[in-house]
């Protein structure tokens, strides 16, 4: 094996101009242009983009529809909206947010742009299946708004119980609708799953080990485990409810020995880790912003990891405390009671430890740093309420009413958005070369950051004067008028927050300060590249000294030579110490991935009003997955001629 | 990056490096475990499913025999013997011996085309069907998504054997194999506990 | 210190845990008011010690210090503070987890003493209540979205749903429990004094979710064996013309198909049973208040107060409607 290593060498002067280099790697990276080009696009920045536009515009829609919302609580018994529309804008406001916009957004968006620039790699893992996993998500949402605009839009609830969801409760195409866009999602998730943890198993830069790897990294591999151990939960809850309305089966039917808690289970069991897998990016970002404005590393690395991978670990061991006033027996209250306090640990740890970065380094006040500051207000409350809703006796008189409205709001806008604007505001000059207004970014979070406690605060009284959660109306003499129209007053602040966030992104990019490399003096490698990156990343992969690797490089970091830059040749590295150990080809542009999605959307459109279209879909389905994994002749003689076969011990 | 003296700059030259890797040093490799976590998160979900339903039941099956145990117990007999041509070619592959893996593939079409046969005779003598109560239903769905990933791998393989016949072998192809290898195993390995599940638990559980 | 803690300024009426009217509501009001007090003084100190970390650490001007260097002492020292601070935490959740585990025990252990059982089946959108009497089923009184209890007296809510999950909640009294088709769920209650409280559906059920409210009216002894009675005895046979037109128009009209009032032919169980309907203080599962205006309107064209509810809008000349409500108006 000795000779199958890679070799620290000196080189006295450079083989090949930059210039040169440069040029012929755009040729082979360069996304393909034209309208054909759009849907043959496989770089990660690309796709990462996507993402993130699609992904904010369904948060833009889903915050619309909470508006209408608001103007039909405004007035007891108002006549705005009637109980069919209003329970679809519920159900699509929850459903939109949570399954259009957190997860593609906080997990899917920001790891498929991030991660492979941050471990030092030219494209992630899998690109096609990548581009494949947005073309569904994006199918699926559309799909959605579709069936909504016809009046068929989901009227359940986002988590649409049986029965009231199944076949005797749920006529039509609602049910069905919402049942497909989990399946949507789902599986386009579970594809950057498999992504992410692949490209951060054994594509980082030589030099990252384990401890080495940026605390953004960490947060989202352990949010893809959790992707996928969770997920599968969702699947069979959907599919079950699926064939029930569909193909007469009887899971959920106690009349014949199906049962209704049985959904709830395996709902929950994907829907708890759910939130952690839109919190646990949030605290990635806070991570990473803290420490650049901070001015230091992080505080506590190990702590933090360990936090990290504790949060995933437990959160799997809390679901049932979405079920405490079913009945469940009393051993099992005090269990999830215990699992659900206990989250609180490594929560806790977190903040304990960005904290102590805040107090120990210099604090550089800029806008990322704003909606970190406003992160830590609003999710610390969310995070003390949720011992309010973790303890039996007290969830059981605050669940499903205001009081757990404001206290999921609290923890994700909290730990998700406010982070999430933090993050825009911090890498946009990166993935567009343009600055932000400063001044504009810090209006947009004063108005969002009080507009959402004037909107949300008053929820939690609401709900402790008993006030119950999803009623499109309320009584005049119940004592709640007042606070709702202070919360839907409220809205407006939020609304003008995010219309000056989007002015301000507007107007940056068509005049806004052209943006260095590293405008923030940070230290991740994604700063170590162009604004916005070449389409091959980096010119010189880089091997990392410390785990910011600008701030603690040798004067000499060495950087790697040897792949070969005619083609799409990557570097794969050992996933503990990120020792070189191989080199990889990844695929070049394709339609494929583009085919196989809108074949697969129809297969899932169609089985819902015709189960066998699953079978027949599925013949067109395997023609594309053929035509995407099918090499062409050029490519497979050119690998012959130069394969270097691993060495057998 | 740092700034260099260009008379000292050290470099990492990655050449000798193999591009042809197997097992944990294959991309395709870490994908494929991917999948199977996710599908066998799947199974195990929807077996533990199978035993909510059963403690929430009076009887088990209700009303009805449990499946008869020939063909199923005939089929766990041929998944366990497709073992031995499939961890050949396996082996094989390593070493890029096409004509090998040529053999090994067609031989694992062929009692992958037998066990679909099989499977079939299994599913009209389970002695129900998915609508009259939530015990077939739960039976069907188990067995349903056994038979998807069943299919679709036979179809995976028939296409990658159709490769090793064309002009596109190379390294890429062989490290292909090995995952398909895989693939087959955990179709396999995860037909034990649905097989015990399925045929033996109704027989072992009678309440 | 615990009555201080108890008298929440704002926090009155009739659907509200924070004025506990029975043991198991003041019980959970304690563990609910000492988690309260521990997290907002752990909350403000969080803030005060970040806000003057910024403050105190903030750097002014454009400038971007360059990164600084990590120093072992200070770094052992905040590991200490910051290992403290978990601690602090660690303890301070065993305490509140405690103070749960105790409400728990407590409000549970209630239910071993239970001298009667209410039946309560929950549909789609109102309440029906029966108060089951194995030995003597003639002495089963059935009535709908008004639950009379004695004072002082431990009762057991055993419910169940003929349709899809609602939830049980009369937050004076207790928590939720869940009314799951194919469950029978167990609630203890006790109420101290007479009283009347409101209570809510509590789990979404549809398209009247907003409008299935019941109340729990707490009696003496006296008043409630009264009203038992009362309840137990057939519709009166009515005296007036008016009030005689009225039943016939009740008998003849689409009402039967759904309505039971015992003393006539009338026997489905579709709806609410409104052999007393005139005794009970509202309608339309709390919605509205039983006065003549509300229950002709109700009669009428129940989807105009009720969109979606199953009760079909009953044309008929206005005449037969003031019978008609006339007639109700005797079935005290």
């Amino acid at each position: 094996m000795s000779d199958q290593r890679a070799q620290l060498v000196l080189e006295t002067e450079p083989a090949e101009s930059a210039e040169i280099r440069a040029e012929r790697l755009a040729r082979v990276w360069t996304e393909p242009s034209g309208f054909l080009g759009w849907f043959r696009a496989v770089h990660h920045t690309t796709i990462g983009k996507r993402y993130i536009v699609t992904a904010f515009i369904f948060f833009l829609a889903a915050g619309l529809l909470a508006g209408a919302m608001r103007l039909q609580l405004a007035f007891p018994e108002a006549h705005i909206m009637g109980p069919d529309l209003y329970n679809q804008i519920f159900t699509m406001h929850g459903s939109v947010m949570m399954f259009l916009f957190a997860v593609p957004m906080m997990f899917e968006g920001l790891s498929v742009y991030l991660v492979p620039l941050m471990v030092g790699t030219r494209n992630i893992a899998f690109p096609r299946l990548n581009a494949y996993s947005y073309y569904l998500y994006v199918f699926g949402g559309v799909t959605l708004f579709a069936f909504f605009f016809v009046n068929s839009g989901p009227d359940r609830g986002w988590f649409a119980y049986v029965p009231l969801s199944g076949p005797d409760y749920a006529p039509g195409k609602r049910a069905d609708i919402w049942a497909q866009l989990i399946t949507f999602t789902e599986v386009s998730a579970l594809a950057v799953a498999v992504e992410i943890v692949v490209t951060a198993f054994k594509l980082r830069a030589p030099g990252m080990s384990l401890n080495r790897i940026p605390i953004f990294v960490w947060g989202q591999v352990v949010t893809a485990f959790m992707v996928i151990f969770a997920m599968p939960g969702v699947v069979i809850a959907s599919t079950m409810l699926l064939l029930d309305r569909t193909a007469s089966t009887q899971f959920y039917n106690p009349a014949v020995g199906g049962d209704v808690l049985l959904y709830q289970h395996l709902f929950w069991w994907f829907g708890h880790p759910e939130v952690y897998i839109i919190f646990l990016p949030g605290t990635a970002i806070v991570s990473t912003i803290v420490a650049t404005f901070s001015r230091r590393h992080v505080f506590g690395y190990l702590a933090l990891v360990l936090s990290l991978i504790a949060t995933g670990f437990i959160a799997f061991g809390l679901w049932v405390h979405h079920m405490f006033a079913t009945g469940i027996p009393q051993m099992s209250e005090s269990f999830f009671t215990a699992a659900s306090m206990m989250i609180a640990i490594p929560a806790g740890t977190q903040i304990f430890c960005w904290i102590a970065t805040v107090a120990t380094g210099k604090i550089v006040l800029k806008s990322p740093m704003l909606w970190v500051l406003g992160f830590f207000f609003v999710f610390i409350i969310g995070g003390m309420t949720g011992i309010f809703v973790a303890s039996v006796p007290v969830d059981l008189q605050v669940h499903d009413t205001y009081f757990v409205v404001a206290h999921f709001h609290y923890v994700l806008i909290g730990g998700a958005v406010f982070p999430l604007f933090g993050a825009l505001a911090y890498w946009f000059p990166k993935i567009t070369g343009r600055m932000l207004s400063e001044t504009l970014g810090v209006w947009s979070f004063w108005l969002f950051a009080i507009g959402f406690n004037i909107t949300f605060f008053p929820m939690h009284i609401l709900g402790l004067r008993g006030m119950p959660r999803r009623v499109y109306t309320y009584p005049a003499g119940a004592g709640w008028t007042v606070l709702n129209q202070i919360e839907s007053c409220g809205y407006i602040l939020l609304f003008l927050g995010v219309l000056l966030f989007l002015l301000n992104v507007w107007h940056s990019l068509q005049r806004g300060a052209v943006a260095p490399a590293n405008p923030w003096g940070a230290g991740g490698l994604e700063w170590a590249t162009s604004s916005p990156p070449v389409p091959y990343n980096f010119l010189d992969l880089p091997t990392v000294n410390g785990r910011e690797a600008l701030w603690d490089a040798a004067p000499d970091q060495p950087v790697v030579v040897g792949l070969h830059e005619d083609t799409r040749e990557i570097l794969t590295t050992r996933l503990l110490d990120a020792e070189p150990e191989g080199r990889d080809e990844f695929p070049a542009p394709s339609i494929w991935p583009f085919v196989a999605a809108v074949v697969t959307t129809i297969l899932f459109i169609g089985s819902i009003f015709r189960p066998v279209a699953v079978s027949i879909g599925a013949i067109p389905l395997a023609i594309a997955l053929i035509g995407w994994f099918w090499p062409t002749r050029r490519e497979s003689a050119r690998r012959r001629e130069r394969d270097v076969w691993q060495k057998e011990t | 990056m740092a700034e260099r003296d260009l008379a000292q700059r050290r470099l990492l030259d990655v050449s000798p490096l193999p591009s042809v890797t197997f097992a944990t040093r294959s991309i395709t490799w870490w994908g494929t475990l991917g999948m199977m976590v996710i599908e066998g998160s799947v199974f195990a979900l929807a077996l533990a499913a199978y035993f909510y339903l059963h403690s929430r039941a009076d009887t088990w099956p209700p009303g009805v025999l449990p499946p008869e145990l020939f063909w199923g117990t005939l089929n766990t007999a041929i998944f366990l013997l497709s073992v031995i041509p499939t961890e050949w070619y396996r082996r094989r592959a390593r070493r890029g011996d096409t004509t090998s893996v040529q053999i090994g593939m067609i031989l694992s079409i062929l009692f992958g085309l037998t066990i679909i046969f099989v499977r079939y005779k299994e599913m009209l003598h389970l002695n129900t069907d998915w609508t009259q109560t939530a015990y077939g239903s739960i039976v069907w769905l188990i067995m349903g998504l056994h038979i998807t990933h069943l299919i679709t791998d036979w179809v995976d393989s028939v296409v990658l054997t159709a490769l090793f016949f064309s002009p596109h072998v190379e390294g890429k192809r062989f490290v292909d194999a090995e995952e398909n290898a895989s693939y087959w195993y955990f179709v396999v390995i995860t037909w034990i506990p649905i097989y015990l599940v399925i045929y033996w638990a109704p027989r072992w559980l009678r309440s | 210190m615990i009555a201080f803690l108890s008298d929440v300024p704002g926090f009155s009426g009739p659907q509200t845990p924070l004025e506990p009217a029975g043991p198991q509501a003041l019980q959970i009001e304690h563990t609910l008011l000492l988690i309260f007090w521990i997290t907002a003084v752990v909350t403000v100190i969080v803030f005060a010690v970040l806000t003057i970390g910024v403050l105190r650490r903030r750097v002014g001007g454009a400038g971007l210090p360059p990164p600084l260097p990590v120093d072992p002492k200070t770094e052992r020292r905040t590991t200490w503070i910051v290992g403290g601070a978990i601690g602090v935490t660690v303890v301070l959740l065993f305490v509140m987890m405690i103070s749960s585990f105790i409400a728990s025990h407590r409000t549970a252990a209630l239910a071993a003493s239970s001298t009667m059982t209410i039946n309560v089946y929950g549909h789609e959108w109102w309440w029906e209540i029966e108060y089951p009497n194995e030995a003597e089923p003639y002495r089963i009184v059935r009535t709908a979205n008004e639950i009379h209890v004695p004072a002082g007296t431990v009762i057991d809510i055993h419910g169940t749903s003929r349709d899809v999950i609602h939830s049980f909640w009369a937050p004076n009294i207790h928590g939720k429990k869940d009314l799951l088709p194919g469950y029978w769920n167990d609630l203890t209650l006790e109420v101290d004094k007479p009283g009347t409280w409101r209570g809510q559906c509590a789990e979404f059920c549809g398209l009247q979710h907003a409008h299935m409210a019941f109340q729990i009216v707490a009696q003496s002894r006296d008043d409630f064996d009264k009203w038992f009675s009362s309840q137990l005895n057939p519709a009166p046979d009515p005296q007036t013309p008016q009030t005689i037109h009225g039943r016939e128009v009740f008998l003849t009209h689409p009402c039967v198909m759904c309505h039971t009032i015992r003393g006539t032919t009338a026997s489905s169980t579709v709806g609410p049973d409104l052999t007393h309907i005139a005794s009970r203080t509202t309608i339309a599962a709390g919605t509205l208040v039983n006065n003549t205006g509300n229950l002709t309107g109700w009669i009428a064209n129940a989807q105009s107060i009720k969109p979606g509810c199953r009760m079909p809008p009953n044309p008929m000349p206005a005449s037969d409607l003031n019978d008609l409500v006339a007639y109700l108006e005797t079935l005290r």
